[in-house]
């Protein structure tokens, strides 16, 4: 009889006697199926909001400069841009104006921003997807149309009513949804902003090699600034996400232990009938490393039925089902949160991560009690 | 510590394993301690059942650890974002001390693994465990290098502190920097070249004459372990630069990239494979005179000579195939 040939039987026999123990069988199956699909879930959460935070920070500025005042971002001088334009490699500099504004009728905060293109335009904005159903949530029936005038309060109590004249397009929501464009005029009228003052400033740079050494000239020629690169806010994401991740699977450790005191203690209780199956195995001639290949093939079915399934839902759970379970503390919150749906990315990396972490200690709890079991003296148990 | 999923399954799984090893090795020492196999005492009747749990849990023990050994280069490839500079694995490995002496004890505790499991395999084939002390003596040397491989992947991994400027490979695999990797890739061409298809003819006939003839087995050891090294040398040399299509580029991680469909695994593989099995015929060969192994032997020597020459086969058809079909000519060089 050829190897493969007696692995195949082994399997063969293994299934069939998991069969014959269905209940016992499925109620474990159940919950490793839950364990993995909690780990995997979480996985495949955070690493599609991290490519999701890196396809949206493809089109950021390379490179923001804040300027600071008593360790707070703060105003920055239009001047300043004088000086950093004359640094060799600074393709562009341009001044940017944006901030948060409450609206007490919807209750949530927008993201006001001026875009040049509306400047001609005073009186106008473009609105994203979650300011106008924010509007049509509080009062029903009452979306945002365009051509409709929404009012906005400005510093000193006086209202301007400023006219929708389009929407940013839904594809872009993660980032557009809280999104108001307004044009200069009615920005600096809604907020004291002097005109020599912008709320930071973004720089092209020529070559994305030097961005390390410009952004370490600006420090020199205006220490009060700090320069962000790209980079260092996809770290941070990154890094955020892995951590928010890296917690969470922290949290569900205490479940995982509880599946695997469990696993032990299944693998450990074997039923009389078992050990009997056993031991009548041994007296026809089974010997104890055929029987540990029979545990080891059963292991192995259930761990990857259990495995497969667990990822399967979770695939489900998080881009077809949005991922109502982790949703809140994986992404964060606000008022106005975009709905989206996640783009699948699921690669050979994490099921690598979620077989360590899930097949391999289930694999080494089980070690000893098939050994136990695979030991018995087939004398002993059929005398019983 | 950055707290991420594969950081934590690392340290997870090695955790696991050397646990398993420290148990095996200490079944280990009652078995070298205790052994009689003409006695039939209670004792003995314990041990040989130990035998058949110390083998299973080894078998787990090693089969994870070289799944680990990729685990760990796919890690440090996949955080490099979190460092500055790093672009690939090369980059976040040299971020701290620990991480090119983790890699260098995860291969050689993979290689040293796979061996023991070779000698294990052996040893079951015979019904008086001839190799039981031997094996076993063997598994308390493995111990402690699995043991410091744990101890150094933990250091690496939890000092790591994401924006550390590191290199790039770019930086840390060409030709200007004065090291031990920049001396390998400044050989020439087509030395490189033609050392590395030598080497593998020859190994593969030395194979072939041990799978036909059963002989020459010492020198096919030798030769293995000499053509592993210098499949490696020629991987960093000239095969990654046929696969990047760049002349200039070295890294033997980034052809581990889905930019490069992933060749790197294959290859990496294929060494690691050709190397155990080739060098495992020679580590057996001296207990060949044990009468109860005396017809055993040659026909697992055989076998692991074959799987050696497949994995020498593969590797070579899948460099040939990278250079013949790159769009990187080298002829002007």
């Amino acid at each position: 009889m050829g190897a493969l040939e007696k692995q195949r039987h082994i399997l063969d026999f293994t299934l069939s006697s998991l069969g014959r123990r269905k209940g016992k069988n499925i109620a474990l199956i159940i919950v490793y199926t839950f364990v993995i699909f909690l780990l995997a879930s979480v996985l495949f959460l955070t690493d599609s909001l991290k490519k999701e935070a890196s396809q949206i920070l493809q089109d950021t500025p390379e490179m923001t400069v804040q300027r600071l005042v008593a360790g707070r971002q703060d105003l920055i001088p239009v001047h300043y841009i004088e000086a950093i334009k004359q640094i060799k490699g600074v393709q562009s500099v341009t001044p940017r104006l944006w901030g948060y504004y409450y609206d007490a009728r919807s209750g949530a905060n927008y993201t006001l921003m001026v875009n040049a293109e509306l400047n001609d335009h005073a009186g106008e904005i473009i609105i994203g997807t979650g300011v106008s159903m924010r509007n049509a949530t509080s009062m029903p029936n009452h979306a945002v149309w365009k051509n409709d005038v929404l009012p906005f309060k400005t510093y000193d109590g006086s209202v301007v009513p400023l006219k929708v004249k389009g929407f940013l397009s839904s594809s872009s929501e993660l980032v557009t949804s809280d999104l108001v464009l307004v044009s200069e005029a009615d920005f600096r009228k809604i907020f004291p902003i002097a005109k020599d003052h912008a709320t930071d400033l973004v720089l092209k740079v020529r070559n994305g090699k030097e961005l390390a050494t410009i952004a370490a000239k600006i420090t020199q020629i205006h220490p009060d600034c700090r320069p962000i690169l790209r980079e260092d806010i996809l770290r941070t994401y990154n890094a955020v996400f892995d951590w928010r991740g890296g917690v969470i699977l922290m949290v569900l450790a205490g479940g995982f232990f509880a599946f695997i005191i469990l696993a032990w203690d299944k693998a450990t209780g074997l039923s009389a009938e078992e050990k009997r199956e056993i031991g009548i195995l041994k007296a026809i001639g089974w010997e104890t490393s055929d029987i540990l290949l029979m545990k080891f093939w059963e292991g192995a079915a259930v761990s990857l039925t259990a495995f497969f399934m667990g990822i399967f839902l979770a695939y489900l759970h998080i881009f077809l089902a949005s991922s109502i379970l982790f949703e809140p503390f994986l992404k964060g919150w606000s008022v106005l949160y975009p709905h989206f749906r996640l783009t699948p990315y699921v690669n050979g990396y994490q099921i690598a991560v979620l077989f360590f972490l899930t097949v391999i200690p289930y694999t080494v709890v089980t070690i000893v009690p098939s050994w136990r079991s695979a030991t018995i003296d087939p004398d002993s148990v059929m005398r019983m | 510590m950055t707290f991420h999923p594969g950081i934590l399954a690392l340290l997870l799984g090695s955790g696991l394993t050397s646990s398993m090893l420290c148990y095996s090795a200490y079944e280990g020492v009652r078995i070298i301690r205790d052994w009689d196999i003409n006695s039939g005492s209670e004792r003995q009747l314990e041990l040989e059942r130990k035998t058949y749990l110390v083998s299973t849990v080894m078998s787990y023990a090693l089969g994870f650890q070289l799944l680990s050994l990729l685990l760990f280069i796919y890690t440090a490839d996949t955080i490099s974002p979190l460092f500055i500079g790093a672009m690939c694995a090369a980059g976040s490995l040299k971020v701290n001390g620990f991480g090119y002496p983790t890699l260098i004890a995860k291969i050689i505790s993979c290689l040293l693994a796979g061996l023991w499991l070779i000698v294990n395999a052996t040893d079951n084939q015979a019904h008086d465990y001839p190799l039981i002390r031997t094996k076993y003596w063997l598994l308390l040397l493995l111990t402690p290098v699995v043991l410091a491989e744990t101890t150094m992947q933990a250091g690496y991994l939890l000092s790591l502190k994401p924006n550390i400027i590191t290199s790039c490979c770019a930086i840390l695999f060409s030709t200007d920097t004065n090291s031990f990797v920049s001396d390998l890739i400044s050989l020439p061409h087509s030395l490189a070249l033609t050392v590395f298809f030598t080497s593998a003819a020859i190994t593969m006939a030395l194979g072939l004459l041990v799978y036909l003839k059963a002989k020459g087995i010492l020198l096919f050891s030798l030769a293995s372990l000499i053509h592993c090294i210098f499949s490696i040398v020629a991987l960093i040399s000239f095969i990654s630069i046929y696969i990047y299509e760049l002349p200039t580029h070295h890294c033997p991680f980034c052809i581990l990239h889905q930019e490069y469909s992933y060749v790197g695994y294959p290859l990496y593989v294929a060494i690691l494979v050709s190397a155990v099995s080739g060098i495992g015929t020679g580590v057996i060969n001296p207990f060949r005179t044990l009468p109860s192994l005396h017809n055993v032997i040659f026909r697992i020597q055989k076998k692991l000579a074959l799987v050696s020459l497949l994995s020498i086969l593969v590797f070579v058809l899948i460099t040939g195939y990278s250079i013949l079909f790159s769009n990187l000519s080298m002829e002007a060089y």
